[in-house]
């Protein structure tokens, strides 16, 4: 990522006189090639105000509910309590949601791996009749907007006698468009060599795709269930339509309804919920985040 | 590392002629096939019973009156033809649905888009120390819970304990009631929206910057160019495939906003932040069913006319190359994915599909 720029910060590379050119210039606003304080100030600005909901979340969350309620408001809890917190997993089944959400998110995660590389293998590495009627189907549907699905996929799973059921949560995202999309583009790289020696010597097409083509396609498995799961951690759309009772309920769903209801006025509780609902999302981030960095470089989107 | 060339890792792979070539008809075409199908059969059960078939089952509903206590026996609707569109676009709260929203899109997508840039920009500007820090610092809004980051808005929204009015507090300035206000409740969706998603868009464009070739700084800036004057024409022509890229999967996910109004102000105050797919939730919780069919393909309508109109806006001026390219490929492989363009068709919808089926 820094090659353009060590061109221009390590001298040796340079010819001399050039490097005196540059050096000339200095006076002259070559921001590009020098770091300056002012880049540093604006961003670390900027950082501050991006990160201060989450910081003011979790400091806010062990405050009292009295102290919360302050004017003007305070941003170091002064008595640091966990009643919140206690309050909050007395009143509310979290494990419960907790529980749901990994679940859901689970299932979801392994369907969209093993269907999704599936379909992407052959639509990258297979000439066969009907390859682009089926790619283009898959690919026509990433633009539909998810309220489009949502009535008719309500009557579907409600005919089906799966409403607020785990297979009404999970069934509707087993397979998705975007993660065929990214398994494909990701096989597309793999060299053709290696799947046609693997035929030459005979491999079935299932023995090339497990033996040969996904253990060259963990780096897009991974990125592809991370995304996922996250997504469907985050999704709430979908749960708040079907998980009609608390025991089915998902987190964010849990949080949302508890937080619009006649719950308003506890913000302890409330700011305790989202600490809860968001902390393990950006544990989870912070240690695999370079993998969302790489899902966007595959397919451009997070 | 450019979004549109780093998204290909299959690009040289198009127009190739490949020596395993299967002539057509062959039995080994037909062994292919059949094996391939194989493989495709379990995604194509599932994604035709729960994608495929309720997009166009969508449009069906949407010509019935199916009401929720038609449940049970779906097919005992009446069709009324055009009749739930009609009714929608004469519908004032649908009227109101929608102008909140073209307002959210209209002022949101540029917001979001010049922020992102701006930051960007500066941490392209050659900065190593912290970059890394940064950059997550700026993309962990985008990884958090839609819901649970209302939550916390709603706290630093308030009038009179908020973080927000107080910090306006220290420059004189009496912020309002935001989220109260008829006026500033929109706004404030908006600005968090923009916080929320512009982490995407920054490394969507740091990748976009790299391809922003070095040299032409150097020259321009030797010449006298001002670093405003590189980046309007050294820059920003560049990263113009970035740009729009950028601008369509922000427009289609803002076109689709929800949880927003839904948790910070139940579309409030007098439906001043009721967005259209809000609107759509509302209809299908009456169990208006085919009502709210008829109202999601306007949106989705609303969605296709949005994206051409920003290839228009933003995608003229190479036309030419892009055109050429499409021709290879029209020529190779299905290629969706071989120009930029069909790279931000392609991928953008699926960021539109992140509320449908996950990112």
């Amino acid at each position: 990522m820094s090659d353009n720029r060590d061109r221009i910060s390590v001298p040796s590379t340079r010819p001399p006189t050039e490097r005196q050119a540059l050096r000339r210039t200095k006076e002259q606003p070559l921001g590009y090639a020098r770091p300056n304080l002012w880049v540093y100030l604006i961003l670390g600005i900027g950082l501050i105000v991006v990160m201060s909901p989450f910081i003011w979340m979790l400091l806010s969350s062990v405050k009292s509910e009295g102290e919360i309620r302050r004017v003007p408001p305070t941003w170091v809890p002064q008595n640091p309590t966990l009643d919140n917190y206690r309050e909050l997993f007395d009143r509310l089944d979290f494990p419960q949601f907790f529980t749901n959400s990994f679940v859901v998110a689970t299932a979801v995660t392994l369907g969209n791996l093993v269907f999704c590389s599936m379909l992407g293998y052959v639509l990258a590495k297979s000439e066969f009749a009907g390859r682009n009627l089926l790619f283009r189907l898959v690919l026509g549907t990433l633009m539909v907007p998810g309220m489009v699905t949502l009535v008719p996929l309500f009557v579907l799973v409600a005919n089906m006698g799966l409403v607020n059921t785990y297979g009404g949560l999970i069934l509707p995202f087993l397979a998705g468009p975007f993660g065929v999309f990214l398994m494909r583009q990701f096989i597309l790289g793999i060299p053709d060599e290696l799947i046609d020696a693997a035929r030459v010597d005979g491999a079935s097409e299932l023995r090339i795709f497990l033996q040969v083509v996904m253990p060259l396609a963990k780096p897009a498995l991974a990125t592809l269930a991370i995304l996922t799961f996250l997504a469907s951690w985050n999704n709430f759309l979908w749960p708040l339509v079907v998980a009609t009772t608390e025991d089915k309920y998902t987190l964010p769903v849990a949080l949302a309804l508890y937080s619009v209801g006649q719950n308003q006025t506890q913000y302890g509780l409330l700011l305790a919920g989202a600490v809860v609902v968001v902390v393990p999302i950006l544990i989870v981030f912070l240690l695999l985040q370079r993998y969302f960095v790489q899902g966007i470089a595959m397919t451009g989107i997070k | 590392m450019s979004a549109d060339t780093d998204v290909l890792p299959g690009a040289p792979a198009s127009g190739r002629t490949d020596p395993q070539a299967v002539r057509k008809h062959s039995p080994l075409y037909r062994r292919r096939t059949i094996a391939a199908w194989g493989f495709a059969l379990p995604f194509m059960v599932l994604f035709l019973a729960f994608t495929a078939g309720p997009v166009l089952l969508s449009l069906v509903m949407a010509l019935t009156d199916l009401k929720s206590r038609d449940l049970r026996d779906p097919l005992a609707v009446n069709p009324v033809g055009l009749q739930n569109f009609a009714d929608v676009l004469a519908d004032p709260t649908f009227r109101k649905a929608a102008a909140n929203t073209a307002y959210f899109v209209l002022v949101g997508v540029p917001l979001t888009l010049a922020v992102s840039l701006a930051i960007a920009v500066l941490l392209n500007t050659g900065i190593t120390k912290l970059k890394t820090l940064f950059r997550i610092g700026y993309y962990m809004p985008v990884v958090t819970s839609i819901v649970a980051v209302a939550v916390v808005w709603r706290f630093l929204l308030r009038p009179d304990t908020g973080l927000i009015n107080e910090v306006l507090g220290w420059f004189g300035i009496d912020g309002p009631n935001w989220l109260a206000s008829t006026t500033w409740a929109m706004p404030s969706l908006i600005v968090m929206a923009t916080w929320r998603s512009m982490g995407t868009l920054i490394i969507i464009f740091l990748a976009g910057l790299q391809s922003v070739p070095t040299s032409l700084h150097e020259a321009a800036a030797l010449d006298g160019a001002t670093a405003w004057e590189r980046f309007r024409h050294i820059t920003l022509p560049t990263i113009r495939p970035t740009m729009l890229f950028g601008a369509v999967i922000t427009g289609i996910g803002y076109l689709q906003f929800f949880e927003e109004p839904f948790v910070m102000t139940q579309g409030g105050p007098l439906n001043s932040t009721l967005s259209v797919s809000f609107y759509i939730y509302n209809q299908f919780g009456f169990g208006n069913y085919g009502y709210a069919a008829a109202m999601s393909y306007v949106l989705f309508i609303a969605i296709v006319i949005l994206t051409i109109i920003q290839f228009r806006a933003l995608g003229e001026r190479d036309e030419v190359p892009r055109r050429k390219r499409f021709r290879r490929s029209a020529t190779g492989a299905p290629s969706a994915t071989d120009a930029p363009t069909g790279t931000a068709t392609a991928t953008a919808s699926a960021t539109a599909a992140r509320k449908q089926v996950g990112p």
